[in-house]
């Protein structure tokens, strides 16, 4: 019994509680081209499971009519992945932050990425940590004075299109939230892709790091020829510096875990205990 | 070292002492001649040592000339062993060459020469001692009528639980003594429609089991103390967003990596307790290798149950050992599903087998309205009806963060308390419908004795040696840790004058429980070096404060 949608609005994805963040925070754009992109999928809300860690964006799953998964910190990843490996049929989404997906949880994304299960990752970035009131971030430029960096980060700057595509990541992609309607589409595309799809949101915080302007001013769409299947292109558009590209970088089927696994045995029985105990008769 | 005990009535415990002691080797000989009895049989071969003249019987067999020369493969050396064992303490060949030939068969490297030598070397070894060594111990095993048996270890069994219980998601990290229960499963739940995942870490194999308990499956993980651990965060998780989960730990010795191979029972106090804040959780520890097969069964039965993490805390020695177990052991077991939500607002559930409950009774809170699906209810067991995802129920988050019954965050005080006492509620419940352990030897004993876990069997032998020397001995053994049976523990304190208990850690972690649950003052007997207990050493605590 499924409830499926007919001509679903992104309303139909809305939930009753209402939405945490500071007021201009750019997570409303991703939330609201979430909605958009999956009213046009016509995505049934009981077969949707949104699954977040934790960070501001991470409140994320609440806010949609959708199941959802709020977990622990930087965990999204692999209770999305235990999910789809047990129930392949669910459409899964993970969503969250910078230290979510890059810090605490970054050993995650890396496996995740190899083993090309059929999620779909949305990292709202907004290169500080919002939650905890305004610490560094491995997205913060190098030399960023906040809280926790009093006299400027000694660290490099994380680069998370350049990373997901040296980790071979099936759907590469990055949107903005104050472009709402490509983002819209960006997610659409990624949850259709079979395999992880990785996209990386930049979501300016208003409060602890007001990026709006700086990004309106480096965010170019990608090029409407560029070739898709191209990663050193693709790897060339993530390492640009003055620019930050929207749109598609790089994308190709290939096989994923999650139906792999299940292919793998032919034909699975009923278990039998009383067979299966003869090995040690 | 490989240590085997046989008898004709079941075995409970290692044994305190070795009878017979084969050395392949001058190390093995250095190193366990300790562990031979007064009169018992030391045998070797004369080229790799001599034994120091002591209170035992000597047999010298040339193991090694016979594998070189004889048999012309060094490597049957083992079978060579077996051979001479055959011949000196009477175990049939034939059931021998049966064994090696379904072994050797079932093996990668199976040929015809080499089943051939090994063979071979059965034979020579038998008649080799058979003519040469004068036989002059009294051990001799006779012939026994086949029966219906299994043999298998703690590992083993577990594996053969879980995929009983319907477990259908794996998830772990390899490491001793746990792997094989993560390999065992890696391979057959594939064949049974189940999925299986090596995870990057113990943190995401338990995540990644909470996401497939979410999904409606049922799922768990294996780990030992240090991956364990890990998985701290997670157990909080489960418990806060009651979701069923399996986790084993099979203990080693500690702490930090410790003694891999080495066996400790002293992660109780962590299990009881791992986690911030207030965390309900059910703690199981089976006491043998049946045991983990009914108890792991159990074990999701009570996840399922209570949506909360149950943690198993087997351990290295139950890992390794082997055991011959009824076959009516393993049967098919009764399930039960967890409770689910459907849409006539009914929480419905098969799971009335307990005190006969086909529904739940949901205690309606502020804010609950009128058919609205609410995943948290206040319910009078504790124990709320949950949807899953792609079943045409209602959706919900499930959530770390306090929530109201709709599962939205909520930090209200009054929601809180509320949200606590429903949690801890299902403990409560889980206490009155737990079956309840059962009391071990005299009704009216002086001494008694509580452990839990592995020792069980040696308890038991301690108990019946002391009560065979006419002295008045119970014990008791729960096998849930968490709830504790109050009431059983508390009666049996009292029919007791002394209690003991004998744990294989540093401080005591049971005692310790006892004390502070039950004012108990227990005497405590402590074992840490990495190896179990035995008979002897808890009858002569029996003894002591007799």
């Amino acid at each position: 019994m499924t409830q499926t949608l007919i001509n679903p609005t992104p309303k139909d994805y809305k939930s009753e509680v209402k939405p945490t963040w500071c007021p201009g925070c750019g997570d409303f754009g991703v939330l609201n081209a979430a909605f958009r992109g999956l009213a046009e999928l016509k995505l049934p809300t009981d077969q949707t499971v949104v699954v977040s860690g934790i960070g501001c964006s991470s409140r994320f799953p609440h806010f949609m009519k959708t199941f959802g998964f709020h977990s622990v910190h930087g965990r999204a990843l692999p209770v999305a992945q235990g999910l789809k490996m047990a129930r392949p049929d669910l459409n899964v989404i993970a969503v969250g932050g910078d230290g979510d997906f890059f810090s605490i949880g970054a050993g995650h994304l890396v496996h995740a990425a190899l083993r090309n299960i059929d999620i779909t990752v949305v990292v709202m970035d907004n290169e500080i940590y919002g939650l905890t009131k305004g610490q560094t971030s491995p997205t913060s430029p190098q030399g960023h004075v906040t809280k926790s960096t009093p006299y400027g980060l000694l660290a490099s700057q994380f680069n998370p299109i350049a990373t997901a595509l040296s980790l071979n990541v099936s759907f590469v992609a990055r949107g903005y939230s104050a472009k709402p309607k490509e983002l819209a589409a960006l997610i659409q595309q990624g949850v259709q892709h079979k395999g992880f799809s990785f996209i990386h949101a930049l979501s300016p915080c208003p409060t602890f790091y007001h990026t709006f302007d700086a990004w309106d001013a480096s965010v170019t769409s990608i090029e409407a020829n560029h070739n898709t299947h191209d990663k050193a292109k693709a790897i060339t558009l993530a390492l640009e510096t003055e620019k930050q590209y929207t749109g598609v970088f790089f994308k190709e089927e290939r096989q994923t875990m999650d139906q792999a696994a299940h292919h793998q045995v032919q034909q699975s029985k009923p278990f039998d205990i009383e067979q299966y105990m003869k090995r040690y008769a | 070292m490989f240590q085997v005990r046989i008898s004709d009535h079941p075995v409970k415990s290692m044994g305190d002492y070795a009878d017979v002691l084969i050395c392949l080797n001058k190390e093995a000989y250095d190193r366990n001649v300790g562990e031979l009895r007064h009169g018992g049989v030391l045998m070797y071969d004369p080229s790799d040592f001599t034994p120091e003249p002591g209170d035992y019987i000597t047999y010298a067999v040339p193991f090694n000339e016979i594998a070189r020369k004889e048999v012309q493969l060094f490597q049957t050396k083992n079978m060579v062993m077996l051979g001479a064992i055959c011949g000196l303490f009477g175990p049939p060949l034939e059931a021998i060459i049966q064994v090696v030939q379904s072994k050797l068969s079932r093996s990668r490297k199976a040929n015809a020469t080499l089943m051939e030598k090994n063979l071979l070397a059965l034979d020579v070894a038998k008649k080799y001692v058979t003519e040469k060594v004068t036989k002059s111990d009294p051990y001799l095993l006779g012939p026994v009528e086949k029966a219906d048996r299994v043999v298998l270890n703690g590992n083993q069994a577990i594996v053969a639980g879980a995929l009983a219980a319907q477990c259908r998601y794996f998830a772990g990290y390899p490491i001793t003594p746990a792997s094989d229960i993560m390999e065992g499963l890696a391979k057959e739940l594939p064949q049974v429609g189940g999925t299986f995942l090596q995870a990057e870490d113990e943190i995401a194999a338990l995540a990644s089991v909470l996401g497939a308990s979410y999904g409606g499956m049922r799922a768990m993980t294996a780990t030992s103390g240090p991956g364990f651990s890990l998985m701290t965060e997670l157990i909080g998780l489960s418990s806060m967003a009651e979701l069923p989960a399996v986790i084993v730990d099979a203990q080693r010795a500690g702490p930090s990596t410790g003694m891999p191979t080495k066996m400790e029972q002293s992660d109780l106090s962590f299990a009881l307790h791992a986690g911030h804040g207030d965390t309900p959780r059910i703690v199981i520890a089976p006491s043998n290798v049946a045991n983990c097969y009914e108890l792991i069964i159990q074990a999701f039965e009570m996840a399922e149950r209570y949506q909360m993490p149950v943690l198993f805390l087997s351990d290295q020695s139950l890992t390794a050992r082997v055991e011959s177990v009824d076959s009516q052991v393993f049967k098919t077991p009764e399930l039960h599903e967890r409770l689910q939500y459907n849409s006539q607002h009914e929480a419905n559930g098969s799971n009335g087998h307990h005190n006969g409950h086909s529904t739940e009774q949901i205690l309606v809170g502020a804010g609950a309205e009128e058919h609205e699906y609410t995943r948290y209810a206040y319910s009078a067991t504790g124990i709320s009806p949950m949807s899953t995802p792609g079943t045409g129920s209602p959706a919900y988050v499930a959530t770390g963060l306090e929530h109201d019954e709709a599962g939205h965050p909520n930090y209200e005080p009054e929601d809180h308390t509320a949200m606590m006492k429903k949690r801890f509620r299902k403990l409560a419940t889980a206490a009155a419908e737990m079956p309840k352990p059962e009391r071990y030897g005299d009704a009216d004993a002086t001494i008694g004795v509580i452990g839990w876990g592995s020792t069980e069997g040696t308890i038991q032998e301690a108990v019946d040696r002391a009560r065979a020397k006419g002295l008045k001995v119970a014990a008791l053994h729960p096998t849930i840790l968490s709830p504790l049976p109050d009431e059983t523990i508390q009666d049996f304190i009292s029919s007791v004058k002394k209690v003991i208990v004998p744990e294989n850690n540093y401080s005591g972690q049971l005692a310790n429980l006892l004390g502070a649950k039950y004012g108990l003052q227990a005497i405590r007997v402590n074992k840490y070096g990495g190896i179990p207990f035995t008979a002897a050493e808890i009858l002569r605590a029996i003894e002591e404060v007799y």
